[in-house]
């Protein structure tokens, strides 16, 4: 059970406080980590291997300092790391991000499954793992909340219900429930946070990690079409950006030092009563 | 042949057409009359009726492409985009808009791969620019801190997501008129690697929190599950649903489909109810685009009451019970 996971590095926001003057994130001195999203994708390929064996690889694309987030993945428990690097890369959108990664996949070879978080929480699209799926023809799942069962054709014990090629059953999580799919390997999941639970890097892993050697792949050395990557690969292109102010300066009645809770909830239903909500 | 048209992708379940359908064509009839072009709305499934397509028509489309299968019942990307991208190639509509579900966005970025479009998630706003009718696309990005304007000055189709509730479905004009056109099934189209085996309603009181013009949420502030049962009686009164913050899931208070949040769902009711929530950036992430948000917090400093259009800063075991109690009175 070989798996590739592609991660993106993402800057730390969690700790990332509001400005008050401009009501817009501060975003000075912000660190740069795995999206947090990819974290469960990373924990789901890991549990995986630890019951079936195999090995994780995981790829990202971005300058050469994100070999820091695949030395995380791999301190966690992955394998192997490839690093995604080059000016000709440079301001891809979801379309030229997924044909890159999909060809360093496809160069990558021997999967059976790939792993991939909802969307990342920088560029909020999940546009990238689809795509990864559509580029490369695999069977798709997205916002997978749960891996049911695999199924094996060599596992004799299984019993499974096609018999002809391996198989994975999930859930994947939709507006009003869960479906369940069975979807033949080579498949790719995209999956939600309910999937998993990220296990923290070992000691022994961080070592690992420091020794692992990370493969820089770019045009150099991938076989890849120069007009697709990149700006010029991509079609849709960023033409303004806005910093929404976000505070609203609302009506604040503070009832700690006076006590007079019925008196501020009745100004709170005239307030809804004049936005006509009740 | 030239690009034209703009089209949008309904959603139907059981034949029934759901809502974000109708908002869908609202956004569409803006653009179509900016660029003097046919609006059309595409829907796949089976047994929809002539009857309910026409409803697509009272709202703003002037043609409906209807292809009903028994194939096409469930949504598989795998077929579903098969038949899309053929009805694309055949077409050429010029924009193409589909609900930021969870169908429209893994069909959408399957089906811009291969017809090498443009494709713009989740967007919160639409317009056409003046000089060149391109599609300007906007949409809040690093959990909503920015907003981004976004165009595909020479990919066609140009291709969007809509936030579900961003806009309010189309007002229907019982006169209105217009074509549909049943198309017939290529059944070689259908990829038949994907299996359903199953679906599972979310259990309980569990509306869609992304449906509801109202969310009530609660957070840490709670202290424990059991206190959920106030925050479930204040959604009641306005036939809203129950949401929460990253807190309360973690601590298994509730379970995840409730979670509002960057890890979680966005949000945006026309009213917000966030009770023991203390507003960390991504829980703001996914509900500050409500129309209206109500804060209770016993903190006076928490982020949640900068972006409240009404807050109380106390404690909100005592709040809370206050609250339902004069909303019982009034509902009377």
């Amino acid at each position: 059970m070989n798996i590739v996971i592609p991660i993106k590095q993402v800057p730390e926001t969690s700790n990332v406080k509001m400005d008050e003057e401009t009501g817009t994130m501060k975003r000075e001195g912000v660190e740069s980590i795995i999206n947090p999203l990819d974290l469960y994708a990373i924990e789901t390929g890991i549990q995986l291997k630890e019951k079936y064996g195999g090995k994780i690889t995981v790829i990202t694309m971005g300058p050469p300092s994100a070999d820091k987030a695949l030395k995380e993945a791999i301190a966690m428990g992955c394998d192997d790391g490839i690093l995604l690097s080059g000016r000709e890369f440079a301001g891809s959108d979801t379309w030229a991000t997924s044909y890159a990664l999909s060809e360093a996949i496809r160069e990558i070879g021997d999967f059976d499954l790939i792993l991939a978080g909802e969307r990342a929480t920088d560029g909020d699209t999940g546009q990238v793992g689809p795509g990864i799926a559509s580029w490369l023809d695999l069977t798709l799942s997205t916002y997978t909340s749960k891996v049911v069962d695999l199924n094996l054709v060599e596992d004799e014990e299984v019993n499974y219900t096609n018999v002809e090629q391996d198989s994975i059953i999930v859930e994947r999580m939709v507006e009003d429930g869960y479906e369940k799919l069975e979807l033949p390997l080579p498949a790719l999941l995209t999956v939600v946070k309910e999937i998993s639970f990220p296990r923290l890097p070992t000691l022994r892993g961080k070592q690992r990690s420091r020794k692992v050697e990370i493969p820089q792949w770019n045009l150099g050395n991938l076989d890849l079409k120069e007009e697709y990557l990149g700006l010029q690969g991509s079609p849709t292109r960023v033409v303004n950006i806005d910093h929404p102010k976000v505070t609203r300066g609302g009506t604040i009645i503070d009832v700690r030092e006076d006590g007079n809770v019925e008196e501020a909830v009745s100004k709170l239903i005239d307030y809804l009563k004049a936005k006509e909500l009740v | 042949m030239e690009y034209k048209g703009v089209w949008t992708l309904g959603e139907a379940r059981d034949g029934e057409i759901k809502e974000v359908s109708f908002e869908l064509l609202s956004r569409g009839r803006k653009l179509a009359d900016k660029l003097d072009e046919e609006l059309v709305s595409v829907i796949l499934g089976d047994q929809i009726s002539d009857q309910q397509a026409e409803e697509l028509i009272k709202s703003g489309a002037d043609k409906v492409l209807l292809m009903n299968a028994p194939a096409l019942k469930d949504f598989i990307v795998e077929n579903y985009s098969n038949v899309l991208q053929d009805l694309i190639e055949e077409y050429k509509p010029e924009i193409i808009l589909a609900a930021a579900t969870t169908m429209g966005r893994t069909v959408m970025p399957y089906i811009a791969i291969r017809t090498n479009a443009g494709l713009t998630a989740d967007c919160t706003d639409l317009d056409i620019e003046e000089d060149t009718g391109n599609l300007l696309q906007t949409r809040p990005a690093i959990g909503g801190n920015i907003l981004a304007t976004i165009k595909t000055p020479n990919h066609r189709p140009q291709m969007a997501t809509v936030r579900p509730h961003s806009t309010k479905p189309a007002v229907k004009d019982e006169s209105r008129t217009g074509e549909i056109v049943h198309l017939k099934l290529d059944s070689s189209l259908l990829d038949g690697r994907v299996k359903k085996l199953g679906f599972r309603k979310n259990e309980g009181d569990a509306v869609n929190i992304q449906d509801a013009d109202v969310v009530a949420a609660g957070g840490k502030g709670l202290k424990k599950g059991e206190n959920f049962a106030m925050i479930r009686e204040l959604a009641g009164y306005f036939e809203g649903a129950v949401g929460a913050s990253r807190d309360a899931v973690d601590r298994d208070w509730i379970s995840y489909p409730y979670q509002v949040g960057l890890s979680g769902k966005t949000v945006t009711p026309k009213l917000y109810f966030a009770v023991g929530i203390s507003g960390a950036i991504q829980h703001l992430a996914g509900m500050k685009t409500s129309e209206n948000i109500i804060a209770v917090n016993v903190d006076p400093d928490a982020d949640i009451f900068k972006v409240s259009d009404f807050g109380i800063v106390g404690d909100l075991f005592e709040i809370i019970p206050e609250l339902n109690k004069q909303l019982a009175e009034e509902v009377k």
